[in-house]
C-alpha cells in the first residue's frame, strides 16, 4: 500500500465574495523513497493542497476529499490530538522563508529540542545530544555553538538547514518541502537541494517537492505532478514529462523556458491564470490554449489515463499511434 | 559602432557603518573598481549572488548615490552630481517588485504622467494625456486602463506600466533590477519579449540585473560576474557560456538547475557561504570558497585582465571543457 494516498481532494475558502476553490479534485500517491515534485504558477493550489494534507489550513477552509490516508490512517476522521501526533513527526514540512518560519524570540536550539521533546519524549541531555547530531547531519559547522544562536544570527541557508534538521528530527516517514530554495541564492540552492536528495535517499523517506523552478524538479524529482488553477492537469515520470508533455500547457510551459528558446523571441502562453470570477466553464486552461476546440470551451475534460500521463485534456499531446488508438 | 552610451570607469563605493554604541565606523566595500562600456542597443547583464553589490551599482547608474569613486558617463556626458537632475532624464529603471514599486493609490495614467509633471513642467495636461495614452499601446496594454488603479492588474500586467513609466522621459538607457524574477514562467516571457521588442524600436541600451543565468544567457549581449562587490569576469555571453575562465562563473553555471533530466551536469560544489562586505577576504575575494585557490590567492588580489575576455583570477580555468546553463 502506498505510503499517502489523495484521492479527489478539494479545498474551499468562504470569502466574502462567496466561496472560492482553491484545489479541485487534487490526486497523487506516493511510496516510501520517491520524490514527487509538484510544479504550477502562484495561485495554482500547489501549496494549498499540502496545507490541507498537514491540516494547517485555517478555518475558513473546507477540505473534502475521497480518501486521504498517509501510512494507513484515514486523516479525515482522526481527531486533532491524534493528528498532532502525526504532523511534525511522521509528516513534516519546510517553507519557503526560513527566516520567518523561525520564532526570532528563542534560540534555535530550543525550537529544534521542543520538537524531540513533545514527539519523543527524550530527557535534556539526550535532546542535546540528538540535536548535535542532526545539525551535524545538515551540515552546519560547530553544531554546540550554533544551538545557540538566534535565527537573526544565521544566514538565510543555514536557517534553512535549522528547518530541515527540525523537520528530519523524528525521522519522518514524509517531507514536504514548499518551494525550500526559491529565496536562496544559486549557489546555496545547490547545496540545500543536495542535501534533501541526500536525506531522502540514507532514510528513505517520500519527498514532496513543491516549486515553480523547472530546472529544480527536472533535477531532483521522480515523478512530477503539474498543477494549474487548482487542478492537477498532469503527472508523469520526471524524464517522460520533459519529454513528452501531454497536457498542453505543460507544453506550453517548457516551451516558454528561456533556455529551450530557439529564436530570440520567447514563446508566450497569452492571458492569465482565471481568478475567482472568471473561472471558464469548460477546461480551464481552454481561453489560453493553443490547441482549442469548440468541446473545450463546454466541457470539462476529466483525467485522462496513465497513458496519457493522466492528463485533464480532451485532445492530450504527444501520443504515439497504438496510445491513440 | 556607435558611440558608448554608457562608459563606467571604477566605480566604487563604500558605506560606512558604526558597529555598536562605542565601536568604531567600519567600511562595507558594497562596489569595487567596476568598469564597462555600453552602446545603444545592446544589453550588458549583471550576474551575481545575494550581496555581491549589483542593485548598489543600480543606485550609482541611475544616480540615486554618488560613488565613493570612480567616473560614470552617460551619452558622452559626465556625471556629476551637481548635472544629476537634468542628467537622470537619460536613465530610468524598472524594479524587481511590481506590486510594491506602483502607488496603490494612484490611478494607471497618473503613474505615468508624474515623470512628466517634474520634469517637463512646461508640457501641457492634454499632451501629457495623450503622451500617456501612446505609452499604453507601446507597453501592450489597453487604453481603457488609462483610469484603472494598480491592484485591478496582474503582476504581469503592473510590470508593463513599470516599463512604460520609465520611458515616459524617452531615455537611452534603462536599468533592469531583476525585472522578470517576482513573475511566473508563463508570463515572464510575456515581459522578456516586450523589453526586446522596445530595445529594438527604440534602440535601448539595457543594464539587466539577474540572478537567473537562463534569462541572462537568452537576453544579453555582455555579461559581468559580480563577486562580492568585485567583477570577477566580463565577456560578450558567447564567450562567457562556451568557457568560463574564473572558477566561481563555473561554479555559478554548474548550480544553476538544468530544465532537462537527463543531462545532469557535473556540479561543482562551493562549500561555506558568502562573507560579509564588511570584512572581504584579502587576496582574491574568492578564494576561501575556491577549490583552486593558492597560496599567492589569499595574499594578493587578481585585477580584471586586460583580453576582450576579461577575467579576474591567477590560475584561470582552461577554455575547454563547456559548462552550459
Amino acid at each position: 500500500m502506498a505510503l499517502l494516498e489523495i484521492r479527489n481532494l478539494s479545498v474551499e475558502f468562504k470569502t466574502s465574495s462567496g466561496s472560492f476553490r482553491a484545489v479541485d479534485g487534487f490526486e497523487t500517491s506516493l511510496d516510501a523513497g520517491e520524490i514527487l515534485g509538484v510544479v504550477g504558477e502562484s495561485g495554482s493550489g500547489k501549496s494549498v493542497a499540502f496545507l490541507a494534507l498537514m491540516g494547517l489550513l485555517p478555518w475558513t477552509a473546507t477540505i473534502t476529499a475521497d480518501q486521504l490516508s498517509f501510512d494507513g490512517r484515514d486523516l479525515r476522521s482522526i481527531s486533532a490530538r491524534e493528528r498532532r501526533r502525526i504532523i511534525g513527526k511522521d509528516m513534516a514540512m519546510i517553507f519557503q522563508e526560513p527566516m520567518s518560519s523561525l520564532n526570532p524570540c528563542f534560540t534555535v536550539g530550543f525550537q529544534i529540542k521542543e520538537a524531540l521533546r513533545r514527539h519523543l519524549g527524550l530527557d535534556a541531555r539526550a535532546r542535546q545530544a540528538r540535536a548535535v547530531e542532526l545539525f551535524e547531519q545538515v551540515g552546519i559547522p560547530a553544531p554546540e555553538k550554533r544551538l545557540s544562536a538566534f535565527p537573526h544570527q544565521l544566514s538565510g541557508g543555514m536557517n534553512q538547514r535549522v528547518m530541515i534538521a527540525m523537520a528530519i528530527s523524528c525521522k519522518p516517514k514524509l517531507l514536504i518541502a514548499d518551494e525550500p530554495t526559491t529565496a536562496l541564492d544559486v549557489t546555496i540552492q545547490a547545496q540545500i537541494l543536495e542535501l534533501l536528495t541526500a536525506l531522502q535517499r540514507d532514510t528513505g523517506m517520500a519527498l514532496v517537492l513543491i516549486t515553480h523552478d523547472m530546472g529544480v524538479v527536472a533535477e531532483t524529482a521522480h515523478k512530477v505532478s503539474v498543477q494549474y488553477a487548482g487542478q492537477k492537469v498532469e503527472q508523469q515520470p520526471v524524464a517522460d514529462l520533459f519529454a513528452t508533455p501531454h497536457h498542453p500547457y505543460t507544453a506550453a510551459l517548457l516551451s516558454a523556458l528561456p533556455e529551450r528558446a530557439v529564436s530570440r523571441r520567447l514563446p508566450t502562453i497569452p492571458g492569465v491564470v482565471p481568478g475567482q470570477f472568471d473561472r471558464p466553464q469548460g477546461c480551464l486552461f481552454s481561453p489560453r490554449c493553443a490547441h482549442v476546440q469548440d468541446r473545450c470551451r463546454t466541457d470539462p475534460p476529466p483525467p485522462g489515463g496513465p497513458e496519457t500521463g493522466f492528463a485533464r485534456c480532451h485532445y492530450p499531446l504527444n501520443l504515439t499511434q497504438e496510445e491513440k488508438a | 559602432m556607435s558611440a558608448p552610451v554608457l562608459v563606467a570607469e571604477g566605480l566604487t563605493k563604500h558605506y560606512p557603518v558604526k558597529s555598536g554604541l562605542f565601536g568604531g565606523t567600519q567600511l562595507v566595500r558594497a562596489l569595487n573598481d567596476v568598469s564597462f562600456t555600453l552602446t545603444a542597443g545592446r544589453t550588458l547583464a549583471v550576474v551575481g549572488e545575494s550581496g555581491c553589490g549589483k542593485s548598489t551599482l543600480a543606485r550609482m547608474l541611475t544616480m540615486i548615490e554618488a560613488p565613493t569613486a570612480g567616473r560614470l558617463s552617460i551619452g558622452g556626458e559626465e556625471v556629476t552630481p551637481d548635472r544629476w537632475s537634468e542628467m537622470r532624464n537619460k536613465v530610468q529603471i524598472v524594479f524587481q517588485d511590481p506590486y510594491g514599486s506602483l502607488n496603490p493609490r494612484h490611478r494607471v495614467g497618473a503613474i505615468l504622467e508624474e515623470p512628466l509633471k517634474i520634469n517637463r513642467p512646461d508640457m501641457s495636461a492634454d499632451e501629457r494625456t495623450a503622451r500617456a495614452r501612446e505609452m499604453l499601446a507601446q507597453v501592450g496594454l489597453r487604453p481603457e486602463h488609462y483610469d484603472r488603479y494598480p491592484h485591478m492588474f496582474s503582476g504581469g500586467q503592473r510590470q508593463r506600466i513599470a516599463v512604460g513609466r520609465a520611458l515616459m522621459l524617452d531615455p537611452k538607457l534603462l536599468v533592469l533590477d531583476e525585472p522578470v524574477s517576482a513573475l511566473d514562467l508563463s508570463i515572464q516571457s510575456q515581459i522578456l519579449n516586450l523589453l526586446l521588442d522596445l530595445q529594438e524600436r527604440l534602440g535601448l541600451a539595457y543594464v539587466f540585473i539577474s540572478h537567473d543565468l537562463s534569462v541572462v544567457r537568452h537576453v544579453a549581449d555582455e555579461v559581468i560576474v559580480m563577486y562580492l562587490g568585485h567583477s570577477v569576469e566580463y565577456a560578450s555571453k558567447e564567450a562567457l557560456f562556451d568557457a568560463q575562465r574564473h572558477p566561481y562563473t563555473k561554479a555559478l553555471l554548474s548550480a544553476t538547475p538544468r530544465a532537462d533530466p537527463g543531462q545532469h551536469s557535473q556540479r561543482i560544489r562551493l562549500s561555506g557561504e558568502l562573507p560579509s562586505p564588511l570584512n572581504i577576504p584579502a587576496g582574491c575575494p574568492f578564494s576561501p570558497r575556491c577549490w583552486l585557490a593558492q597560496d599567492r590567492c589569499r595574499t594578493e588580489r587578481p585585477h580584471l585582465s586586460d583580453e576582450s575576455h576579461a577575467h579576474a583570477c591567477f590560475f584561470p580555468l582552461e577554455a575547454e571543457a563547456p559548462v552550459s546553463a
